[in-house]
């Protein structure tokens, strides 16, 4: 698959909410070549502190040009994009990793999204064949986080259910108290999020034995699997890289309990 | 100086190894080359040093493995590699076909350990160099490091030269009281090379949590930050020694690497640059192509030690 570093444009920079931001920009080789799942290697500014560059999904490919990278600023890196204006360049490496395993069933599927981990399943929504019969679980801290991409998930259909910490939006508590019901009659659930949601919706997955794919976050130096910093304990007992093995990967291949 | 209109020649020798030009990727940050296949053009390349080989696979060290630094990072990877048969099989055949020069990396727990992997891959082909990591704790001799003890390297480096007829880069480590010393013990004992430095032993804590932010609690510190030290260990051990020396150590522009080359370097290594840069290696040729026609050089073993140091 191919793979490129790109000058990317800054189109347009949208707040989200106090630390999320929608960051679009052109990047015409990437955006052609960029599957559901995979992600980016950003670079967050022209000096070199901080370093390295930081991993995105892509959030969606919002025309033929342009991607679109959901930001939370939890650092100086994600500071520094968030600060970036339309015009600015960003460079990215992309696109990158194993995204969703194509094809996509067209039997109702759920996609599980927790806070930051809800970008790479717009991207996937949008590409599903019947997305009426998809169920989108979206959980974070609060409602005003929530705003926008319910909105996104509700224009192509999906159906959106959501749960907030704070109760401010929807269900107040996890969104796994939402998958709950759905695992009856989905033949696939797809999730993205912190680490112990994605353990109990593997869980969960597991004892209604309905398949599911997850997307992983970790530290990556390169994500091009060179250098082998962003290690995640296999089930087999083995050592899974993140950006070669996933992003997404079979929850049974993850070691959930290590 | 008149400006030179013929393109510069670039190429430079370590012993008995040409490179058509002083350019390599360093061990551990360039996979086995085919990770950057995409974003690379590798035959433009001096050469690439893999990721270090040991005789068995190893699994690495518990994440996290990396942290990033102020101009750095901290890796604890541990050595995670396919073992020298997989590497034979699997990985060779596409560094067959890079077009550039390719140097093994080997390590070890014992001095054997090095003489078998060194006879293991003399005449696999394909294979232009070894690079000897004399970093990993000599499991036999009670962990003591064959990179801090002169005797150590010394014994692991004749042993490999042995077992070979390749050539061999004795990798050091900066993490010692004397590395001239070392570097002596190392070229007496029958190195055709060095390279330096390795990375610099460090730590960082999450004070939120009061836990280490490596899974190994230190690991070795890489990048921009650690260029000065790299540069001063180059330029002190290349005034000491009769062999080459290849300069390591935060290098990801072209007047990087030419720093080093005129501390005395004949070659450089582009090592954490690769992450944040896959595109600089490549950069940096073009870029001491570009200088040596501005000073008016013809070749780039004119620079290679030509520091100045009178006011």
């Amino acid at each position: 698959m191919p793979e490129y570093q790109e000058n990317s444009i800054v189109q347009k920079i949208d707040r989200l909410a106090e630390t999320l931001y929608r960051l679009t920009l052109r990047a015409p080789l990437i955006a052609a070549a960029a599957r559901p799942g995979q992600f980016v290697m950003a670079t967050c500014g022209p000096t070199l502190d901080p370093l390295l560059r930081r991993p995105f999904s892509i959030h969606r490919c919002s025309g033929p040009e342009t991607i679109q990278l959901l930001i939370r600023v939890i650092g100086r890196g994600t500071e520094l994009l968030a600060r970036c204006r339309p015009g600015e360049s960003v460079s990215l490496i992309g696109p990158l990793g194993r995204g969703f395993r194509l094809p996509a069933p067209t039997t109702p599927v759920c996609l599980v999204g927790g806070g930051i981990g809800i970008a790479p399943l717009l991207f996937w929504a949008d590409r599903l064949d019947a997305p009426e019969r998809c169920a989108v679980l979206l959980g974070s801290r609060t409602g005003e986080e929530l705003t926008e991409l319910t909105a996104a998930f509700s224009q192509l259909g999906c159906r959106v259910e959501t749960a907030t910490d704070d109760g401010s939006l929807g269900h107040h508590g996890l969104v796994i108290d939402l998958l709950i019901p759905h695992l009856t009659t989905v033949s696939k659930v797809y999730a993205c999020g912190p680490h112990p949601m994605l353990a109990a919706v593997a869980a969960a997955c597991r004892s209604a034995r309905v398949p599911c794919e997850v997307s992983l976050e970790a530290h990556m130096a390169c994500g091009l699997g060179a250098c082998l910093g962003c290690t995640v304990p296999g089930a087999d007992g083995r050592y899974l890289h993140v950006c070669k093995n996933g992003p997404v990967m079979a929850a049974e291949e993850v070691a959930w309990n290590r | 100086m008149e400006p030179v209109t013929a393109a510069p020649d670039l190429s430079v020798s370590l012993g008995p190894l040409a490179l058509a030009n002083p350019v390599l990727t360093a061990s551990g940050t360039f996979g086995y080359a085919a990770e950057f296949a995409q974003l690379v053009p590798l035959s433009r390349l001096g050469g690439v040093v893999v990721k270090g080989i040991s005789l068995a696979p190893r699994s690495g060290n518990p994440p996290p493995r990396i942290v990033e630094t102020p101009c750095g990072m901290l890796n604890a990877i541990g050595l995670e590699n396919v073992g020298v048969e997989r590497f034979i099989s699997d990985k060779m055949p596409f560094l067959r076909t890079c077009g550039c020069r390719v140097l093994v990396n080997i390590l070890g727990d014992s001095v054997e350990d090095y003489a078998t992997l060194a006879a293991k891959l003399t005449g696999v082909a394909g294979i232009h160099g070894l690079e000897v990591n004399i970093s990993c704790p000599n499991v036999k001799k009670g962990g003591v490091a064959f990179g801090t003890v002169p005797e150590m390297a010394a014994a692991v480096t004749r042993a490999v030269k042995a077992a070979t007829d390749l050539p061999v880069i004795v990798k050091l480590s900066p993490n010692v009281t004397d590395i001239v010393a070392m570097a002596h013990a190392v070229a007496t004992a029958g190195a055709d090379a060095l390279s330096l430095i390795n990375t610099l032993i460090g730590m960082a804590i999450d004070a939120r949590t009061r836990r280490p932010k490596l899974g190994n609690v230190i690991g070795g510190l890489s990048g921009p930050a650690i260029k000065p030290i790299a540069l001063r260990m180059v330029w002190q051990v290349a005034a000491a020694v009769d062999i080459p020396v290849i300069g390591i150590g935060g290098i990801g522009t072209a007047e990087d690497a030419i720093e080093f080359l005129l501390a005395g370097a004949t070659a450089v290594q582009v090592g954490t640059a690769n992450f944040y840069n896959p595109a600089a290696a490549g950069e940096i040729v073009a870029g001491i192509e570009d200088y040596l026609r501005q000073q008016g050089e013809s070749s780039v073993r004119a620079i290679i030690g030509s520091l100045r140091l009178e006011a």
